[in-house]
């Protein structure tokens, strides 16, 4: 600009030195007018794993800003706990995590007993564990089958139900239901360990680690698949903190936190595992990649879990698994008591006055925390990334409206 | 020309010989890949649940008919069914278009295949070129379905489809134009011709003795940039079919489905059917091109075998499709993108210069 400027002034100087000089108008040159689009994702959508919807800010397919925007799922879980009593809460907690309901159970019981002081036999503890773990590779399962299906592959999503299928059966043997159970109670358990179980653990251990390499073979280092997730929706491990991250989320950003290790409940201190933390060999520290790794390696450490198990388990105990379920529960004081579910860190908050009746029940959802990050690690990639960085979150809407 | 002269003849002799016993003659000859079309449907419908079965562990359809033999037949039955809807917002004129002219670029298609010595609709000495251009009819029927419905992801799913697909059409014609150097030839009968006697003559291997000169032996050199050339086509035609892992336009975990979101009974059947015909027709095209077309792999065949040999060579392609879109997921649309521009095309131009530098080394 300077030098066309200069040009025009000497032409304009030397031909009428008298008119006064005129800025040249600069003519902008014409642009393509283009405009922001508002996209809605779902909540009728093959990929919001639910009835979440995302409000979706395009410049073209580059993810602006994404809202997200909850509570299509409320059920007034809060509201309904403070008018049942403590054991007639276990249903709803089900129905709050649906993907993962034993682990759920796991933490409300846990949290009553802690209240009132109740020593769970020892054989309620093992059975409750063993559940718990599998629970958690039926949920990875998902998880991991699901976050194929965002990526474009379907196959695997099917290997991965024929495993979960058998250890719904194990369920189904022991309480008779097969996604919500109702099977942890307060202080006990609704029914003894079926005597098939045991065997046939036995046989989904090995069945599991066959699996377990097939989906690392045809997903996990599957190099189209590895191009579409590693370096996508890169979270800090700061942030993920502060953010309030739990479980695969904050793992996979290389936080070693897990409450089975760092705040042991149950009889986890009894078993050797690692904690799963993402790794920078393969990706980024806190890619979407990462995310699905570690929950690659949880499988593969609840199984030896469930190995340790099936070892230790004392068959030979004929203790009756309701024994130690108190007459009456009737909890005075306040308790906050967090368990390790396969999303992350589940708490819950409860509030006793002596009644059959808890006077407040406040879950805290680990992936209510974990949506929350969805806007702030996915900006400025392609609407294709953000439904992976959706998909790498985990997220069961049932848990997070409650 | 036998086929439509016998056609012409029994036509001549039901009405009478002249203007419209012509037109109706060739109108039934212009039927017969239509015919073919919708035989094949049915199987590669049927192909694709039970092959995805197989592959998933599971059984597929097994209630209607023998083992689930019948069901692309309910299935077209319900899809005839269904409400034709149109949305309220969409301009329908384009809406209505759109699925009518991309079966009629899929269609248009199988007029130069060269099903055998004595079938192919027409015989033109541009075959390739004709083959190249009429695909590029896909473009223009996907934008009008994706601006037509006035949906955001029909819309989204055009734009990708068509920057896509003029992308690809790039490395595709630059491996065909590898063939047409070699071979000497664009017209696809030719081509088939010429890689009688046996899989060693196949354009794969680098093509008939005969024309390597030499003493025939010399084909061999050929063989590498052959190879590479049906690499590029075979990836470039996944492409063009929006198939797996380049089915970025339909990907039903971004956008629904696509350009055809909003479409529903018959006009999502017509979408359905023009993507399975030209699943064949790349298929096909890669057989005849790079696999010696409707020859056997055996020595010499005669005309009734070779359609045979065509048929089960394009549907090899169709499984081969099918196989790779249940075991892959699918790329991100700037890596589709990355393919193209960055690797298939310039290995396209390194197999066109080095194959016209060997044929003329080699004559």
């Amino acid at each position: 600009m300077p030098e066309i400027l200069e040009r025009r002034t000497i032409i304009h100087s030397t031909l009428h030195t008298s008119a006064p000089i005129q800025e040249p108008e600069m003519v902008e040159p014409r642009r393509l007018h283009t405009e922001e689009m508002v996209l809605n994702v779902g909540p009728q959508h093959p990929s919001t794993h639910g009835v979440l919807r995302l409000e979706v800010i395009l410049d073209g397919e580059l993810v602006v800003d994404v809202i997200p925007h909850i509570g299509y799922l409320h059920r007034c879980f809060e509201k309904h706990a403070e008018h049942m009593t403590y054991p007639q809460v276990i249903p709803y907690v089900d129905r709050m995590d649906y993907i993962a309901a034993m682990s759920g159970e796991h933490g409300y019981v846990t949290a009553v007993e802690r209240m009132m002081n109740i020593e769970v036999p020892e054989k309620v503890e093992y059975i409750r564990v063993l559940f718990a773990e599998l629970q958690r590779i039926a949920s990875h399962s998902i998880a991991i089958g699901t976050y194929g299906l965002d990526a474009g592959a379907f196959t695997p999503f099917l290997y991965l139900f024929r495993d979960r299928e058998t250890i719904l059966e194990m369920f189904e043997k022991t309480c008779g239901a097969r996604f919500l159970y109702n099977y942890m109670w307060i202080g006990g358990l609704s029914h003894d360990l079926h005597p098939d179980v045991l065997p046939m653990c036995r046989e989904f251990v090995k069945q599991s680690r066959a699996t377990h390499k097939e989906i690392n073979n045809l997903l996990t280092f599957n190099h189209i698949f590895m191009e579409r997730t590693a370096g996508i929706g890169v979270l800090d491990p700061q942030v993920a903190i502060n953010g309030g991250a739990s479980g695969p989320m904050l793992r996979a950003c290389g936080v070693k936190w897990d409450v089975r290790k760092n705040d042991p409940y149950s009889i986890y201190d009894r078993f050797d595992f690692d904690v799963a933390v993402g790794s920078s060999e393969y990706a980024t520290l806190g890619d979407s990649f990462n995310r699905h790794w570690v929950r690659m390696q949880e499988w593969e450490q609840s199984l030896n879990i469930i190995e340790q198990i099936l070892e230790q388990y004392p068959i030979n105990d004929t203790t009756d698994v309701q024994s130690a379920i108190p007459k009456r529960i009737k909890p005075d004081g306040e308790i906050y008591s967090r368990t390790e579910t396969p999303r992350g860190e589940l708490g819950f908050y409860i509030v006793g006055k002596g009644d059959v009746k808890p006077w407040r029940v406040k879950p805290r959802s680990p992936a209510f925390s974990n949506l929350s990050l969805l806007p702030l690690i996915s900006r400025g990639y392609l609407i294709a990334d953000l439904i992976v960085i959706l998909g790498s979150i985990d997220i069961v809407l049932g848990e997070i409206d409650r | 020309m036998q086929i439509l002269q016998a056609i012409y003849e029994f036509f001549a002799g039901l009405l009478k010989p002249g203007m419209l016993s012509l037109l109706l003659s060739i109108l039934v000859y212009a039927a017969i890949p239509l015919v073919f079309i919708l035989l094949y449907a049915l199987v590669a419908i049927l192909g694709e649940m039970k092959i995805s079965a197989w592959l998933q562990d599971r059984l597929g359809p097994m209630r209607t008919g023998p083992k689930g033999t019948l069901q692309p037949i309910a299935d077209i039955m319900k899809l005839l069914q269904k409400e034709d809807t149109t949305p309220t917002a969409a301009d329908r004129t384009l809406y209505q278009l759109a699925p009518w002219v991309i079966f009629i670029g899929a269609y248009a298609a199988f007029a130069v295949l060269p099903f055998s010595a004595v079938y192919i609709g027409a015989r033109i000495n541009t075959g390739v070129f004709y083959i190249l251009s009429i695909g590029s009819l896909t473009v223009v029927s996907i934008l009008l379905a994706g601006w037509g419905s006035n949906n955001k992801y029909s819309l989204i799913g055009a734009m990708r489809s068509v920057a896509q697909i003029i992308s690809y059409e790039i490395p595709v014609a630059l491996a065909v134009l590898t063939v047409v150097l070699v071979a000497g030839s664009m017209d696809l009968q030719t081509i088939a011709n010429l890689q009688g006697g046996g899989i060693q003559n196949w354009f794969l291997f680098g093509g008939p003795k005969r024309i390597a000169g030499f003493g025939g032996s010399m084909n061999i050199v050929l063989t590498p940039v052959m190879l590479i050339a049906f690499a590029i086509y075979f990836v470039g035609s996944l492409a063009e079919t929006n198939r797996v892992p380049f089915d970025v336009p339909e990907a039903e975990s971004e956008l629904v489905a696509g350009y055809h979101t909003e479409y529903s009974g018959m006009k999502f059947a017509i979408f359905f059917l023009a993507e399975y015909a030209s699943m064949f027709a790349v298929g096909s095209i890669a057989a005849t091109l790079f696999l010696g077309g409707w020859q056997s792999p055996f020595g010499y065949t005669s005309a009734t075998i070779g359609i045979f040999w065509f048929i089960l060579k394009g549907l090899a392609f169709v499984f081969v499709q099918m196989w790779i879109r249940w075991t892959l997921p699918r790329l991100r649309v700037d890596q589709v993108m990355n393919v193209c521009w960055k690797v298939l095309i310039p290995f396209g131009l390194v197999a066109v210069v080095a194959a016209s530098v060997l044929t003329v080394a080699l004559k």
